[in-house]
């Protein structure tokens, strides 16, 4: 009971409400006005996100630099992006994530780690947080496109042991591109670098295409961007 | 023994009551559809459809049991301890019934939705653009009506269940309305406005606080309200729940970095969310050891109080997992933890555990007092509560062996350094505990069930007198 007795001590009942009132503290002044109260719970609650958040938008080693060779980083192309919109409406975050941690391990079974700029153009981002299936942020050229299509349709006829839903339905539902070019105009007005050329092709690049089509396209081009330089650092 | 809480017979109960059973009902609904996910990943021919695939369905299982059960017995608590710790009715019954009406239509909006594929990809904040307009509405309406029942307040000092419930509308609004932020192309289709690494800090700067504010510093309310209540004590230590409010509030807030360590996030930002994890252990005890140390001298109600019960359970959890979730923010154990299975564990016994528990604790207090009748069977809340407490440890052990094998796979090298496993392997080898997890999540939902029915015969028997069994 000694730990139990100095808390007590510390802490406890002992304290006499009446005695603690006599002195007006601070912490007393707030409990007595609501409004200075809400001011500075807001101060305080503000503190952390400034301090982690704000940086990260001015400090220049944020997303890496990368030299001109090794630099291709582009928007996605129209069936790209429309592909990864399926990835979204179908929740594939919620299982697989694109996000390569610099351990031996991972980067033998997935590929070079990820870096900030493999991601810039991404609304919303898509690391994810959990691997109930395997991480896709270099699964692009890694299958052919008939494996893509077979696995998206029935997994578990590649791989028996998968535990994930079928995708087949997305073969029968044909893009129209009605919404494709305002997407990546509203893309463009948060900073992805599309073109008038882009805007104006947009809508013939996705006729006819499938949602399958789609996805397949966006899955084909993860983590395929940059040119890594065998042995650098990308991350100091 | 059962008091009647119409002492001001202005105080608006009838909102109070509203919430509260909606709350019960949403506990239902979230976890039969969190109990169908988690069949549907034992089991993958359970993706019976496009509209009910796992993909689709887990944001409608987040949502509904964060922001349908948890957002309603918040809305109940804070709208009853307000009252009755202020001494004054709500400063507006017709907004608080907006309130009640908006947010659950939203909650109906995404009931729709997420089967629709109607999401903007961000976890815990899946709902579109007009959805996310209309959750600020309706939340600003119950802050306002909030502060201004205090501002009214007959008594001279704010009381510090209310200091919880402030703070944490105050951070939700904050979050909501930046981690939201989206360029509209239609009505259910929209962009963040921020992409990749900034994207990822600020989603977990919300997804770590819906835990730290909503899950944590609401139920704080409700735990500094009604632990002293039930037990019919004083708190254990003003000092110890000044401490715990402010070291909350200013904490809490650094922590999503920890969920994006090793990532491309900057070494800095993670390292510095874990560290503040790490510190966080102290008031979060401090809380724990204050809910407890209430009861010092009052243990025997343990053994015939069935809320009590529920509440000082609930608080055990708390400290459980408000330990573990620092210790998986280390780096070392974040390595391996990561991306895991016992990731999953770690949320549900804070929520199960935790966030459930006290709720329901509150809401069986709640009933009585509210419709002043004592609880339709004691049996039954026995029963849920045994029920409840082995589907928590059920889940939360599955999750833990799943989460950490997993980790340990995925890792394992043989004599040559080529990875050990496959991942297809390691998949083989979670089907037993998801299958284990399954169970515990079917036995908590039976307790829901159990819950529902016992609360549901409390207010239909409410008119007539309390039987003189009841307590037997």
């Amino acid at each position: 009971m000694g730990l139990g007795r100095f808390i007590g001590t510390l802490f406890g009942r002992s304290i006499d409400p009446q005695k603690r009132r006599e002195k007006k503290s601070f912490q007393e002044s707030l409990e007595k006005n609501v409004w200075g109260f809400i001011v500075m719970v807001a101060i305080v609650v503000s503190i952390g996100g400034i301090v982690e958040i704000v940086p990260l938008f001015y400090l220049d080693n944020t997303i890496e630099k990368l030299s001109r060779e090794e630099d291709s980083i582009r928007p996605y192309t129209a069936l790209e992006l429309e592909g990864r919109d399926v990835y979204i409406r179908e929740g594939c975050y919620l299982c697989h994530s694109q996000m390569i941690r610099p351990f031996r391990d991972e980067m033998e079974r997935y590929g070079h780690y990820s870096l900030a700029a493999e991601s810039k153009f991404d609304h919303p981002f898509q690391w994810g947080s959990k691997r109930t299936g395997p991480d896709l942020a270099r699964v692009g050229g890694k299958y052919s496109n008939e494996w893509q299509v077979q696995h998206l349709r029935a997994p578990r006829s590649l791989v028996p042991e998968s535990v994930m839903p079928d995708y087949a339905f997305l073969e029968g539902y044909k893009l129209d591109g009605v919404l494709t070019e305002k997407k990546m105009r509203a893309l463009s007005m948060v900073g992805v670098p599309y073109s008038d050329a882009d805007f104006a092709g947009a809508a013939a690049a996705v006729d006819g295409k499938t949602e399958m089509d789609a996805l397949v396209a966006y899955l084909q081009v993860l983590g395929t961007m940059v040119k890594f330089e065998a042995g650098k650092d990308y991350r100091e | 023994m059962v008091g009647n809480v119409s002492e001001n017979p202005n105080y608006n109960m009838a909102i109070v009551k509203a919430f509260a059973v909606c709350a019960v009902v949403y506990f239902v609904v979230g976890a039969l559809v969190g109990d169908l996910i988690a069949w549907q990943l034992s089991f993958p021919s359970l993706n019976v459809s496009e509209y009910l695939s796992f993909g689709r369905l887990r944001p409608l299982h987040t949502n509904a049991v964060i922001f349908a059960f948890g957002g309603c017995t918040l809305m109940a608590t804070a709208f009853y301890v307000v009252q009755r710790t202020c001494a004054v009715p709500l400063w507006s019954s017709k907004l608080a019934w907006f309130t009640f009406i908006g947010w659950n239509l939203i909650i109906v909006s995404a009931v729709v939705s997420f089967p629709m594929g109607w999401t903007s990809g961000k976890e815990y904040a899946e709902l579109e653009w007009p959805i996310d307009i209309a959750i600020a509405v309706v939340w600003l309406s119950y802050m306002f009506n909030f502060i201004m029942t205090i501002a009214n307040r007959k008594v001279s000092h704010i009381y510090v269940a209310n200091w919880f419930f402030l703070g944490m509308m105050i951070m939700i609004t904050y979050l909501h309305v930046v981690n939201s932020l989206a360029i509209p192309v239609t009505m259910t289709k929209s962009y963040s406005l921020f992409s990749g690494v900034h994207d990822a800090m600020i989603q977990w700067w919300w997804g770590h606080n819906a835990v730290g504010f909503f899950l944590t510093a609401g139920f704080l309310g409700i735990m500094y309200y009604f632990i002293p209540k039930q037990a019919d004590l004083p708190i254990f230590s003003y000092r110890l729940s000044v401490l715990h409010f402010w070291a909350l509030m200013f904490g809490y807030v650094w922590l999503g970095a920890h969920h994006l360590q090793y990532t491309a996030l900057p070494d800095w930002a993670g390292s510095l969310g874990a560290a503040v994890s790490i510190a966080m252990i102290i008031p979060s005890w401090g809380g724990a050891v204050n809910g407890l140390m209430t009861l010092s001298g009052a243990w025997h109600k343990l053994r015939d109080d069935y809320v009590l019960r529920f509440l000082v359970v609930s608080l055990a959890f708390y400290a459980m997992s408000t330990f573990e979730g620092p210790v998986m923010s280390l780096k070392t154990v974040n390595a391996l933890s990561h991306y895991t299975d016992w990731t999953i564990g770690h949320v549900h016994s804070g929520a199960l555990g935790w966030v459930v528990m006290v709720s329901v604790g509150a809401i069986y207090h709640l009933v009585t007092r509210l419709w002043n009748k004592e609880i339709y069977s004691v049996g039954l809340v026995n029963t849920h509560f045994w029920i409840h407490t082995i589907g928590t440890v059920i889940y939360i052990c599955a999750m833990w062996v799943s989460g950490i094998m997993q980790g340990l796979m995925w890792r394992a090298t043989d004599d040559y350094g080529n990875l050990a496993y496959t991942f297809a392997e390691s998949v083989v080898a979670m089907h037993p505990y998801y299958v284990l997890r399954s169970v515990g999540g079917l036995l908590v939902l039976l307790g829901a069930i159990i819950m529902l029915y016992n609360i549901v015969m409390t207010i239909r028997t409410a008119g007539q007198p309390n039987a003189a069994a009841a307590r037997a």
